[in-house]
């Protein structure tokens, strides 16, 4: 079966304990131990004003990440944000968007804002980015469940197959509200963007091979990661992103669908 | 690209259950809209609701997937021998090569706007049966119909609002084009909610009475719900003449506003012209488009203007949703198949609702129906957030 490949250009990364890509990499690393805290998500600064005020938390956490991807992207790059094609992933969207409207529609009068249901599309955040970024090229919003990292992953990969120059994928999941909390157990949120480009000859930068195996996921060794891991959509990214951090070259399968999961070997 | 064939395909909407209904509704010029008495709802709107889903019913090692969206699923897999069709494929390929992309904008949401109203009194829970994987979120319909099947192949939901059930025709096509699968279950299924309902009404897009796409009068859409689906597979080297082909799609964003379009349709003309040259054509190629044509005043402004633009005034353009109501995020992929009936019954839909054609909208817009051989028509999908999609079908012979 076919592989398919791609170059990891630049990352970026927020979650419980883990400040930014640079913070992450240190964990992942073993130089630092992971210390477990609340995501702090960051005012979306790229926004204007009145669409500041109207993003949610999912909303600020992907722009974060994708614009910590670009700010690792550096000035030399021939990449123009207006014409990078992204793929936003999500398993849930904006928890506390969908939570309010849930409650005003089980309310007398029924009212939702118009901010509140045009927040509510999966594809929100890749709205939001367009209109921060000024970028009319093409972009898709996913959500394959527990699989949506996968999901994007295999998504982003496929365009670059199919000649796009590069693409930037984000993987970004909150947690919900009480009462879906309890039945949707997502731990905080924890977002990642990663920004791959069609492979060069001569390329520094590590390369991911892709293909679907029924193989075993792979797991973290530390149990504060390994919780995150389980329990955030976006974080079954960690063991790639460990292999990435410690840019150790090797197999690593990432969980996927009930049916398979996702082996990608990562070559530096 | 390489033209992909559509080697079965079916719809259901509010004009009826599978293909020779629907054509038989388009040839009668026959609209689905009706008063909303849906559910509990208080609205003064038509919409275009499926008939009798509370009797459709899962398999019973699936129930946990029951929901208003998944039975219109089922419902619309098991006409024109669709469900026929996929296990035959999968005998043929092995349900790892068989890969499911559907598109919805709010799955069984539904079932969660019900819940909410029986939470309970002292904890504020929600009920010990309510299954958020198999109904609430969006993954549930690709997830179930990738179960129902017994797949083993990549399975995704694309969400991208009212373009979500066009881009998954470009983003199986990609995956064809790697090599990762050998067929695809592309399609959309999206299914009446109060969100959307309460939702379009709060942002004063809903029409009170049947939508009218084009008419200088128009004042908002009509909310539909449908199943449609198709087979995607590499096409062989020869075809029936009344073959249908996806020939090209185009995406593009239009990084404007989150629930307007571009005043100009720059982001529609960009995906109109992505998708002709990804079929390698020419604007007059083009013998119909099925435009996206909600019937709101600033999009069927946006889109004529991009429309016009491109093709100028006289490829004849119609929107079906007069007859369908919008449904959403199954929107792209009942249209697209609408497209393909287009494509092999020699029709071309008339616009219905129509009272006066606004003069503002300088594009051949139908508002009868015609008969004409059609090679190759175009199907527009535009969604919130900008989210815009194209796509190009084709007859082979």
């Amino acid at each position: 079966m076919s592989t398919l490949t791609g170059c990891v250009h630049s990352l970026g990364l927020l979650g419980p304990g883990l400040a930014d890509w640079s913070a992450a990499r240190a964990v992942l690393n073993g130089e630092l131990p992971h210390v477990a805290a609340r995501t702090v998500l960051p005012p979306p600064a790229v926004l204007p004003p009145a669409e500041r005020r109207r993003a949610g938390r999912v909303i600020k956490l992907a722009l974060a990440v994708g614009a910590e991807a670009l700010a690792h992207a550096g000035s030399d790059s021939a990449l123009d944000v207006r014409a990078l094609s992204t793929v936003f992933t999500s398993s849930g969207g904006d928890g506390d968007n969908c939570h309010e409207i849930c409650l005003s529609l089980a309310s007398h009068d029924r009212l939702i804002s118009p901010t509140r249901f045009h927040n509510s599309v999966h594809n929100a955040a890749a709205g939001y980015w367009g209109i921060a970024y000024g970028c009319t090229e093409a972009s898709t919003s996913l959500c394959a469940g527990d699989a949506s990292f996968g999901a994007g992953l295999l998504e982003a990969l496929a365009q670059l197959a199919c000649g796009a120059p590069a693409v930037l994928l984000l993987a970004y999941d909150a947690d919900y509200p009480q009462p879906l909390h309890a039945k949707r157990p997502v731990a905080d949120a924890f977002g990642v963007a990663l920004l791959l480009t069609a492979p060069a000859m001569g390329s520094a930068l590590p390369r991911l091979q892709l293909r679907l195996s029924d193989a075993p996921a792979a797991t973290m060794d530390d149990a504060g990661l390994e919780s995150l891991r389980a329990s955030i959509p976006a974080a079954r990214s960690l063991p790639l992103l460990e292999r990435l951090a410690q840019r150790r070259a090797g197999t690593v399968l990432l969980d996927y669908l009930d049916t398979a999961r996702l082996a990608v070997e990562v070559q530096t | 690209m390489t033209p992909l064939q559509l080697t079965h395909f079916t719809a259901t909407s509010c004009l009826g259950r599978g293909l020779s209904a629907t054509l038989g509704a388009l040839e009668a010029a026959h609209s689905g809209l009706t008063p909303c008495h849906f559910e509990t709802v208080e609205l003064q709107t038509y919409i275009g609701e499926v008939a009798d889903l509370d009797a459709v019913r899962l398999p019973p090692s699936l129930q946990h997937f029951d929901c208003r969206n998944n039975r219109l699923a089922q419902l619309g897999l098991t006409q024109d021998g669709f469900d026929v069709a996929v296990h035959s494929a999968i005998e043929r390929l092995g349900a790892g090569r068989v890969g499911v992309f559907l598109g919805t904008s709010t799955s069984g949401i539904l079932t969660t706007e019900i819940a909410y109203r029986h939470l309970d009194p002292l904890t504020g829970a929600l009920t010990a049966d309510f299954d958020y994987r198999g109904t609430h979120n969006s993954f549930s319909v690709a997830d179930y119909v990738s179960h129902r099947f017994g797949l083993a192949g990549p399975a995704v939901t694309v969400c991208t609002a009212c373009s979500s059930s066009a881009k998954v025709f470009a983003a199986a096509q990609r995956m064809l084009a790697a090599g990762q699968i050998d067929a695809a279950i592309v399609g959309g299924v999206d299914s009446l909610c109060l969100t959307t309902l309460y939702g379009f009404h709060s942002l004063q897009l809903s029409s009170p009475q049947p939508c009218r796409p084009f008419d200088r009068a128009r004042d908002g859409l009509s909310i539909g719900e449908a199943a449609a689906f198709a087979l995607l597979e590499r096409a062989p080297a020869t075809l029936n003449p009344e073959a249908i082909l996806l020939l090209g799609a185009g995406e593009s964003s239009d990084a404007y506003h989150m629930s307007s379009p571009h005043p100009e349709g720059a982001g529609a003309r960009s995906a109109m012209q992505r998708a002709l040259a990804d079929a390698g054509l020419a604007p007059e190629h083009v013998d119909y488009i099925n435009l996206h044509g909600t019937g709101t005043p600033s999009n069927d402004s946006a889109e004529s203007r991009a429309v016009a633009t491109l093709f100028g005034t006289v490829t004849p353009c119609s929107s079906t949703k007069g007859a369908t109501g919008h449904a959403l995020g199954a929107a792209g992929a009942l249209e697209a198949v609408i497209c393909a009936l287009a494509l092999q019954a020699e029709l071309m839909p008339g616009g219905l609702n129509l009272r006066q054609r606004d003069p503002e909208l300088a594009v051949n817009y139908l508002t009868g129906n015609q008969r004409a051989p059609l090679r190759r028509v175009l199907s527009n999908s535009f969604g919130f957030g900008g989210a815009n999609c194209a796509l190009l079908l084709g007859r082979a012979g």
